[in-house]
């Protein structure tokens, strides 16, 4: 602690190069926590996804419908806590670059499936009561400036009204949750749906089973597509994960793209910082042989070019990952287009061993070379 | 005049020789270029290889219709009545008694992905005999086109490629029907390439359509005759349908993809161009602080601090421009025809693409690793030439 002073100012020893390795360290990491963001957004919720949870589908694909009668086989089988069925809606909200997830659901069991969205009791009292009733996320009515209350007008795309071509619904309730779950869907009563609609009374999109034992969902999966085997629209069954990681990969590596750019930037910027570090040590040669003469030990020289190293990593990367974590609070940039949109603490806690590990490695080279230095060679070198 | 080039080439000349002798730092200035210059470029050639599939898929000479509010063709339908009155509309080609038009099904299959090895939503399409006619870019190019009545399918060369089972000769089965791959048949590139075609009767008794269809693709009698054959479907009350240029349609669908991307691309773009600004000033200044002493002999013997900014800047220039030389070559060699498949979230279905690496994005990002160059040049060259020669000389 005493060095301080001195590490300070060695550090200052020539401003404007200390400034810039700080800027380029800070945008390093500033990108490492807008990249790690984006990579999180493309997994889809694939970290909160329940394991406890199985996705029933139509075996051909996904569009294709399934009868509402399957939920009651569901229920009354052995090892099924719950099942419900979702709907999706695909309308367009005043136009259709507005694109969210709008979900026809069975209100009561479907928050019982999915304690994560959190709705205070009066308003989901509000949505259990009114038909015309949606439960919105707090990032989508945030994002339409929608309150409680409003009337909601959607246009079908896939469902086309008895009347009309619009559909109207009222905000009964906001949901909220914690961060990494989507706060942009729009959930409303799947009656509403099914009364209403001009055609496919009685057909649901999938079904979501809660079943008890989460170690046998492997077993329930095949239980349940064997009862519907030889029908008329038999299913696929797959766990809440396995779906939401089928559907992140079907969009595409961007995981490992965004990896790919991460190793490349830090890659480059290591080398940079390591460099301007390492010219900065030969610089002062004659500092260090000085400093050997007055009596410091090669230990507490490695410790000053290392730790003078590892604080220049630790206050640019840090301002950096703070930048970035200050930029997503702010919310998805694109509108609507990725919704999960949050910096996780697991990348957090990466990049800042990340930091560390990057002052240590810039700093090593010089810091060896600095202790190994003869004190002789060092002040003649001058 | 000629004394100030003389002396200008004399330094720069100088400067650009003793490069080698700088070879850690300028390397590391030319790598640090060279990575954004990669990323740029690699990451817009996704979009600009996105883009490319789905504008070559659109030929303004052919309309779609679809039923009014919908938004693609995942979502429309139309009946068969409504087919037969469009096919009777004015400014349609015809040849002889038939129209030029294909009603279409268009439906997605669960089949396995190879590279993920995870099943994908891969689009099938339910066609007439006049599909080949009406898209005339679309050709076989493997077996032969199928039989109108049969199970049989042609595929996509894109969906061969990425998707599982897809060879002439193969048969799979998808619910309770079998389908037999007889061809592999291109359209250019387009998105079509994804696709899976079957005949459009058979597809309505496998999925249950009755006599529905989707979409309507049809020739215009000539471009200008989309109006007409707007207006008329507009104003008969038989049908309710919208109709588009097919250009326009898939414009729209890819707008919101490569919007994304693009952006995606240029924000990563710019920040790690303004992170290699950084790199490139530390660099130059640290090249122009070992050679401090040097440049004050410089200007002692009479070289005017107008010729040392010029030397610096051309300097930081000449590593830049091999940097991003060297990242762009990179990129081209590493990315270009790179074939992947991604979903396009308005069908919710795949799309098999190339990433492309165009010529205009190379230009772009040599452009962008130049600027980079003088920009990371300038400070250190106004710092090289405000140096006092005296303590200059004194320094080291």
């Amino acid at each position: 602690m005493k060095f301080l002073p001195l590490l300070w100012s060695s550090l200052w020893r020539k401003k404007v190069r200390t400034i810039f390795t700080l800027l380029s360290v800070f945008i390093a990491f500033l990108l490492f926590g807008v990249l790690m963001t984006i990579r999180g957004a493309f997994s889809f919720g694939i970290d909160i996804a329940g394991i406890d949870r199985l996705v029933l589908i139509h075996k051909v694909s996904l569009i294709m419908p399934l009868p509402v009668s399957y939920l009651a086989r569901l229920n009354t089988t052995e090892g099924v806590t719950m099942a419900t069925h979702n709907t999706w809606f695909g309308g367009v909200y005043q136009d259709p670059a507005n694109f969210f997830a709008q979900i026809a659901v069975e209100p009561e069991p479907f928050m019982k499936l999915y304690p994560e969205y959190q709705v205070p009791p009066e308003q989901m009292q509000a949505w259990l009561a009114d038909r015309q009733g949606v439960m919105v996320g707090v990032d989508l009515a945030k994002r339409f400036g929608w309150k409680v209350g409003d009337r909601i007008p959607i246009v079908g795309t896939i469902w086309q009204p008895k009347q009309g071509q619009v559909w109207e619904f009222n905000i009964a309730g906001l949901y909220d949750g914690e961060s990494g779950i989507d706060k942009t869907q729009f959930f409303f009563h799947y009656d509403y749906l099914d009364e209403n609609r001009l055609q496919g009374e009685g057909l649901v999109g999938w079904y979501i089973v809660k079943i008890g034992d989460p170690g046998a969902a492997q077993q329930m999966g095949a239980t349940f597509d064997g009862m519907f085997a030889n029908s008329s629209a038999e299913t696929k069954t797959t766990t809440e994960k396995g779906f939401v990681e089928g559907f992140a990969k079907q969009v595409g590596d961007i995981g490992a793209i965004m990896i790919a750019i991460t190793i490349a930037v830090l890659f480059t910027m290591i080398l940079v910082a390591a460099n301007t570090m390492a010219q900065s040590v030969r610089e002062r040669t004659s500092e260090v042989g000085v400093l050997k003469t007055l009596g410091f030990s090669n230990a507490s020289i490695l410790a000053l070019v290392l730790s003078e190293s590892v604080l220049i990593a630790v206050i640019g990367g840090g301002l950096g990952l703070a930048t970035a974590w200050a930029f997503v609070q702010q919310g998805d940039p694109t509108g609507g287009m990725l919704p999960i949109f949050v910096l996780p603490t697991r990348d957090v806690i990466f990049g800042g061993a990340l930091i560390v590990g990057l002052g240590l490695l810039a700093g090593a080279l010089p810091a060896m070379n600095a202790m190994n230095l003869k004190i002789t060679d060092a002040l003649r070198r001058a | 005049m000629f004394n100030w080039m003389s002396q200008t080439l004399a330094v720069t000349a100088l400067n650009l020789r003793t490069i080698p002798q700088r070879l850690g730092s300028s390397g590391v200035a030319i790598i640090g270029i060279a990575g954004v210059v990669i990323v740029l470029v690699s990451v817009l050639s996704i979009a600009s290889g996105f883009t490319a599939a789905m504008q070559s898929s659109g030929s303004p000479s052919r309309a779609i219709v679809m039923r009014s509010g919908a938004d693609s063709e995942m979502t429309s339908g139309l009946t068969g009545a409504e087919v037969d009155v469009i096919k009777q509309a004015p400014g349609l080609r015809r040849e002889g008694q038939t129209t030029l038009a294909s009603a279409e099904l268009y439906v997605i299959i669960d089949i396995h992905k190879k590279s993920t090895d995870t099943s994908a939503n891969v689009p099938m399409r339910g066609v007439q005999p006049t599909v080949m006619a009406v898209r005339s870019e679309a050709s076989i190019v493997e077996g032969r086109m199928l039989e109108f009545g049969t199970n049989e399918i042609v595929v996509g060369r894109g969906a061969s490629g990425q998707f599982a089972g897809l060879t002439v000769g193969n048969e799979f089965k998808s619910g309770q029907d079998t389908w037999k791959v007889v061809g592999v048949f291109e359209t250019d590139g387009g998105v079509s390439e994804t696709e899976i075609w079957c005949d459009a009767r058979v597809l309505q008794g496998a999925y249950r359509r009755g006599n529905s269809y989707q979409s309507l693709l049809a020739q215009l009698d000539s471009s200008d005759s989309f109006n007409t054959f707007r207006d008329w479907l507009t104003a008969n009350p038989q049908v309710n349908v919208q109709v588009r240029r097919e250009a326009d349609y898939y414009a729209q669908q890819s707008r919101a993809l490569s919007g994304l991307i693009q952006g995606v691309g240029f924000g990563i773009a710019a920040l790690m161009g303004i992170g290699a600004v950084f790199g490139a000033i530390l660099t130059m200044y640290t090249a122009v602080s070992t050679r401090s002493r040097e440049i004050a002999t410089l200007r002692a013997l009479g070289f005017n601090a107008t010729s040392v900014v010029v030397s610096v800047l051309a300097e930081s220039l000449a590593l830049a421009a091999i940097g991003g030389a060297l990242g762009g070559v990179a990129a081209y060699f590493a990315f270009n025809g790179y074939q992947t498949s991604t979903m396009n979230f308005s069908t919710f279905s795949q799309v098999a693409f190339a990433f492309q690496v165009t010529p205009q994005l190379l230009g772009m990002g040599l452009t962008y690793a130049l600027a980079m160059g003088l920009i990371g040049g300038l400070f250190p060259a106004v710092r090289a030439a405000r140096l006092p020669i005296p303590t200059a000389l004194r320094e080291l």
